[in-house]
């Protein structure tokens, strides 16, 4: 076990030196806080189990070429709709002899890409509305919450279809129009966090010492807030993949050949009395990931709910 | 800030309120006094007197009030600009909630050494931590890790790390144990005579003001009622039936 340079002594491990209490150095801080979490993210078992799942998603979509026994794009209609097993399709193949299992392995990738996209839009916004609402307070704060309640009061799948619909379908769209519509929680979320700790004397403290509002935003509120933030889009993630499956199914989202999981049980619909595994095996894939996400939100809520870690 | 320093703090016909009209509450009405350069005045009242409002109006965070405050002979207006924050900083009552939770010691002073453009932010760290008595092993806690005192401790260092020349204390010690009340009241004063502050301190607790403050303004419902030196205080020799009420109860207590 190597031993890092910034630490005193000459034998301590890693693991004393992330848990000490008197950590030497901005770095250790910050890593020794990270180290306690991970400890308790680890003693949840089923936390360990979602992550341990999106782990090997992301592994699968970077490693597909190698991992997929087929083309995904190949067809052979002779063999088409051959049940798992049959023919050498593990998971059997499509209604034009397309490899499921190798669709399933390609469309990782894309499940992957439209939920980082959502992630990293959605809240991002929601936090940028919903902590200038809360800090600021007064009119600014009534228009944008207005303007929250409006896309609030859309259902989401239906703004999605009419979005998808008037640019057009792909995924690109499906992921705009998945983030128009899921941003306003977020915001909600933020300006409820920021309305708790803006009268705090925490951040009179830093005003008194002269920051501006867009530094004690940006500093001081949205480390706050984020943690319910992360927590939030992990247990949203289901949803997401959902709604974008949702989009694939009505044929907005992914366009075919493209091995998009909502899509290919769109395919295997009018199978799906005869030749079930069509439409179930993408539909199993989409409940796993689903679960993974949940489970890993349930634990990161133990983790960082600020209400407990705060003090 | 200019060198017009006859006067460090000077309030005059100073009102305080909340809501307007018809749910307009007064909490200061019509206060005034002045504490000279280097002095230390306390305001003694109940909770609820309004003394900490006038804290809060000084330092800009109640904004609803008129009159005439004067901070080292610079008239206030309704913003205060950064020369403000760098010559009149605060320390908050309560040390658990006035500690950002996921910041670390060292955070919170080199930002507030990095707002005013401080240099060497490492030596003036190391100084100012042994200045308030802690350690130099405590610079990259953070605030869970650190007791009540610590606490306040910390707070006090990022409140005079800027070299202020004026320091509001908010009831600094109502929120430890008495026995780390006593090392925070004598770090107080001793930081004073080092470093010539200026305090104004508000407290419920007349032994706390009258150990810290030579001249002491007495509050009820808003109101200053009555100011005395501390000789006086000592003396019991009150005029005001509401000062010597709190002269009572608090000799009852000692006595007790």
């Amino acid at each position: 076990m190597s031993i890092p340079d910034a630490c005193p002594q000459k034998q301590i491990t890693w693991r004393e030196w992330l848990t000490t209490d008197t950590p030497a150095s901005r770095r250790q801080a910050r890593l020794s806080v990270w180290y306690h979490s991970w400890l308790a993210f680890r003693s949840n078992l089923m936390a360990m189990f979602g992550l341990t799942i999106l782990l090997a998603l992301v592994l699968i979509g970077l490693f597909a070429p190698i991992l997929a026994p087929q083309d995904p794009f190949a067809q052979d209609l002779a063999a088409r709709l051959s049940a798992p097993g049959v023919n050498g399709y593990m998971f059997g193949s499509d209604s034009l002899g397309r490899d499921i299992l190798s669709r399933l392995i390609y469309g990782s990738r894309i499940t992957l890409y439209i939920v980082s996209l959502v992630a990293l839009m959605a809240p991002v916004a929601g936090l940028f509305v919903g902590t200038a609402a809360g800090y600021l307070g007064g009119w600014v704060d009534v228009v944008l919450m207005r303007i929250t309640d409006i896309f609030l009061a859309f259902p989401r799948l239906v703004l999605a279809l009419a979005f998808v619909s008037a640019l057009g379908a792909g995924i690109e769209n499906a992921v705009l129009a998945i983030v128009l519509t899921a941003w306003p929680p977020y915001a909600r979320i933020a300006r409820a966090e920021t309305l708790t700790i803006r009268n705090a004397d925490f951040i009179h403290a830093i005003k008194l010492q002269g920051a501006g509002t867009l530094r004690v935003i940006t500093r001081h509120i949205w480390p706050l807030c984020i943690s319910s933030l992360v927590v939030r889009v992990t247990l949203d993630m289901a949803g997401i993949i959902l709604v974008a499956a949702g989009l694939g199914f009505l044929g907005l989202g992914a366009q075919p050949p493209s091995p998009e999981w909502g899509a290919m049980i769109s395919d295997g619909r009018r199978f799906i009395l005869d030749h079930w595994w069509v439409a179930t095996m993408p539909g199993l894939a989409i409940f796993i990931v689903s679960l993974a996400f949940n489970l890993l939100g349930d634990g990161l809520r133990d983790v960082l709910d600020p209400k407990k870690s705060s003090q | 800030m200019t060198e017009k320093t006859e006067t460090g703090i000077e309030l005059d016909q100073v009102n305080i309120w909340f809501g307007e009209d018809e749910q307009r509450v007064d909490a200061v009405i019509n206060a005034g006094f002045a504490v000279p350069p280097g002095g230390s005045f306390g305001l003694v009242g109940e909770s609820g007197s309004g003394k900490s409002t006038i804290l809060r109006a000084i330092t800009g965070l109640a904004p609803t009030w008129s009159g005439n405050i004067s901070v080292l002979g610079n008239r206030l207006g309704e913003k205060r600009d950064k020369e403000f924050y760098r010559a009149v900083q605060m320390v908050f009552q309560d040390p658990y909630a006035s500690l950002h939770p996921r910041q670390t010691v060292d955070h919170v002073l080199s930002e507030a050494l990095h707002l005013h453009g401080f240099d060497n932010p490492d030596k003036r760290i190391a100084q100012i931590l042994d200045d308030v008595g802690l350690k130099q092993s405590f610079r990259f806690r953070w605030p869970h890790q650190l007791s009540g005192g610590q606490r306040q401790r910390v707070a006090i260092a990022r409140a005079l790390i800027i070299e202020p020349s004026i320091l509001l204390l908010d009831e600094p010690t109502s929120a430890l144990d008495v026995s780390v009340q006593a090392e925070i009241l004598n770090l107080l004063k001793r930081l004073q005579s080092e470093r010539d502050l200026t305090y104004l301190m508000v407290s419920h607790d007349l032994a706390v003001v009258s150990h810290m403050c030579s001249e002491i303004g007495v509050m009820n419902q808003g109101e200053i009622v009555e100011m005395l030196d501390v000789a006086a205080l000592r003396a019991l020799e009150a005029s005001h039936p509401y000062t010597k009420q709190l002269l009572d109860a608090s000799v009852q207590k000692r006595r007790e």
